[in-house]
């Protein structure tokens, strides 16, 4: 006890966390914080503010102006979610196992080129794919056309039931990139006397893969996976670059990002709401928590990582 | 060290003092397209008039601009101009304390009233904006198309229809040069474009004002029977066409017929290939009325926390003025001034659509006034149910009835 009474103060700790305390507090949490705050207030005439309570998230929830628009910007977000999850992260694993498979050649290059697309700004991968779709120019019905699958060909991107799906298509082909790379860092670290001691058991490669490989990189994927649920429902970039704010045909892409957008500064006439928009902010936050909430509980606590 | 510190200082106070000396206006638009006009043109004809004072244009893209001009004036940070969208926008940013009150300004006696309203209160007590320009809607074609096929410029609906299925069947031409992908064409070019001539213009968009009429009616569902036809005659993938595509594809002459407004003139100017010419939008019936969307479109108002407020007059007062009308109608060519100046259009196709003015009727885009200040916002709902009307995924009954609901569920009149 009396060594630690005797203990100076710990200024390296301040100096080490101060400066990430200060900048995460100033632009971080009280950002954070006071758009919580602001979602309890109203616009009461030019320029006054009272407070509300809970009537923003009411009208939200209840009123069916706005809350039809709300649960579509949900379910289509969580569609969005869902191609990632079941499309993305298995590639993004398909291909950091092959790619950290002993002796490939080029495995760098592949994995370089991969990785590139994630590089470039969103609004270049919107328009380099909107020109590739495009029926008017585009090269993708060409492509169908000289395999045969000329007539599968649609203005996939103009159709309410095709254009979600083909943005998450997109955003998954910038984005595989990232599994690909944690997980490969991850499976590069499995300790190579299990997989040595496996195959002198005479474990096939398949059975190598599924039973010590993957069980042992399943926190990063469960990291993969929450990384993805983040992204995901604060995606817009996309949608806003290739469709616009109104996320057409007839909202089929509209997804929280842009709803938030839309209340939040307003779109061509319809006036732009502070308030409002920081309720549609605040239950993007409350979503997202609850999803991160849910991984670190009940998932992430299963989760053992081997210890050597 | 000592010398180069007052070396620094001076310089700073040399700067500062040269900068306080000319005063610089700066003007917030989202007429991105009219960048070089402004900055090559229209600007410099001001500075040479006030050498003490200097314009800055800063546009910002036009779907973007309202939300983000209305950030900037929250934010304190917006320009000394402000560009103004007609009627209900700009009503709310001087609702809301954002524009100057205009109306003392003698300039203004330089509008009819019928310009003045689009920037107007309700009451007609304050006006806060200084009229600039409108735009009128119409068709483009290309002529050489017309000549192969030998068509003549459609007068009525059916003539215009029967002209879409000859170009359709008979050629490998494009008929309508149109998508739905960005939406808004199908309200701000189509619906409100052809819409006057079943609705009879004013007294169409008057009577929904004050309740006598619903969207229901047959004068406003018979313009989205008319849109459901015009899929066939768009093009392989309308459906993903921006708007940027149907200018190329016009502009390339792979289209014959253009449905836009006076604005798109100055763009066909310097790209298509070829001699464009334009036609007013059909009458319905032998006998029926011409009447031609003629939007009060672009106004211009001062930023109250401006500094140069009196620098900012001026300029307005400039842009009232006859020599603004002039270079500004055959400058920026498709936007006509709005002053009662009499101003010649030296532009072939911007003389032709103004000309249509004295056989149609005139009216402005049917949700403009009013009509766009409750929730769900008119202005898109029109786009969506426009852009699915013209897809085929929703009958002109169903489309009429949801802007009906929006409407009625806010306005009074309609209740």
């Amino acid at each position: 006890m009396r060594a630690i009474r005797l203990r100076p103060v710990p200024w390296h700790l301040l100096f080490f966390l101060g400066p990430a305390v200060v900048i995460y507090t100033l632009f971080s949490a009280w950002p954070l914080l006071d758009t919580l705050r602001l979602s309890l207030y109203t616009s009461a005439g030019p320029g006054q503010r009272v407070f509300h309570g809970l009537g923003n998230f009411v009208t939200l929830l209840t009123d069916p102006h706005w809350s039809a628009a709300f649960w579509n910007a949900l379910w289509n977000n969580t569609k969005f979610f869902l191609i990632h999850l079941l499309v993305q992260n298995p590639i993004g694993l398909l291909l950091a196992a092959l790619i950290s498979l002993p002796g490939l050649r080029l495995a760098r290059t592949y994995r370089t080129l991969i990785f590139l697309p994630t590089l470039l700004s969103v609004v270049i991968i919107g328009f380099i794919w909107q020109l590739i779709l495009s029926p008017l120019w585009g090269v993708s019905e060409g492509l169908l056309e000289a395999v045969g699958l000329g007539h599968l060909f649609s203005a996939w991107l103009g159709r309410e039931s095709t254009a979600l799906i083909t943005l998450a298509l997109i955003s998954v082909w910038q984005f595989v990139g990232i599994p690909l790379m944690l997980l490969y860092a991850s499976l590069i670290q499995v300790p190579d006397e299990l997989i040595e001691a496996a195959v002198v058991e005479g474990a096939s490669s398949w059975r190598i893969f599924w039973q010590i490989k993957f069980p042992l990189i399943l926190p990063t994927l469960g990291l993969v996976t929450i990384l993805t649920f983040v992204g995901n429902f604060n995606a817009f970039e996309l949608i806003y670059a290739v469709k616009g704010a109104l996320g057409g045909p007839n909202f089929s892409t509209d997804i929280l990002g842009t709803f938030f957008y839309r209340t939040f500064f307003g779109y061509q006439s319809q006036v732009g709401s502070p308030t409002m928009g920081a309720a549609v902010a605040s239950m993007m936050f409350f979503i997202i928590l609850c999803g991160v909430m849910v991984y670190l509980y009940v998932i992430q606590r299963r989760l053992h990582r081997y210890d050597v | 060290m000592r010398s180069s510190i007052q070396y620094a200082l001076g310089l700073a106070l040399a700067t500062t003092m040269a900068v306080s000396h000319a005063t610089t206006l700066t003007i917030e638009s989202w007429r991105v397209d009219d960048s070089d006009l402004w900055e090559d043109v229209l600007i410099p004809v001001f500075e040479a008039e006030h050498p003490d004072i200097q314009v800055r244009f800063s546009p910002t893209s036009p779907t973007e601009y309202d939300s983000t001009v209305n950030a900037r004036l929250q934010a304190g940070t917006a320009g000394d101009l402000i560009t103004c969208r007609p009627f209900d926008v700009s009503l709310n940013l001087y609702q809301e304390g954002h524009l100057l009150d205009l109306t003392d300004m003698a300039a203004m006696d330089n509008f009819e009233d019928f310009a003045r309203s689009a920037w107007t209160t309700d009451d007609g007590a304050s006006t806060f904006c200084m009229p600039m320009a409108s735009v009128i809607h119409g068709f483009l074609y290309n002529p050489e198309i017309f000549a192969e096929l030998d068509l003549e410029v459609p007068r009525t609906e059916d003539e215009f229809l029967a002209v879409l299925d000859t170009i359709e069947q008979e050629s490998s031409y494009t008929p309508l040069a149109l998508g739905t992908n960005d939406q808004w064409e199908s309200n701000q070019i189509v619906y409100t474009n052809i819409g006057p001539a079943f609705w009879g213009g004013e007294a169409g968009r008057q009577a929904l004002l004050d309740g006598s009429a619903s969207f229901t009616d047959p004068e406003f569902v018979a313009p989205f029977e008319h849109m459901a036809r015009w899929g066939e005659y768009m093009g392989r993938g309308y459906e993903s066409q921006t708007y940027g595509d149907s200018q190329n594809l016009f502009s390339l002459g792979r289209a014959a017929i253009y449905p836009t407004g006076s604005w798109d003139i100055s763009y066909f100017n310097q790209q298509a290939l070829f001699e464009f010419d334009a036609f007013p939008p059909f009458r319905v019936g032998d006998d029926g009325q011409c009447v031609i969307s003629d939007h009060t479109d672009i106004g211009m108002g001062i930023n109250p926390d401006s500094e140069n407020a009196e620098a900012a007059k001026l300029f307005l007062e400039w842009l009232a003025s006859e020599g603004f009308a002039r270079l500004y109608t055959n400058e920026v060519t498709g936007f006509f001034s709005l002053s009662k100046h009499e101003v010649e259009v030296r532009d072939p196709v911007a003389a032709e659509m103004i000309n249509w003015r004295q056989d149609c009727d005139s009216t402005i885009r049917l949700n403009a006034q009013i009509m766009n200040r409750g929730t769900p916002n008119m202005e898109q709902e029109l786009w969506t149910v426009g852009s699915r009307v013209l897809n085929g995924a929703m009958t002109p009954q169903e489309a009429a009835e949801r802007i009906q609901n929006g409407f009625s569920s806010w306005y009074a009149p309609q209740q």
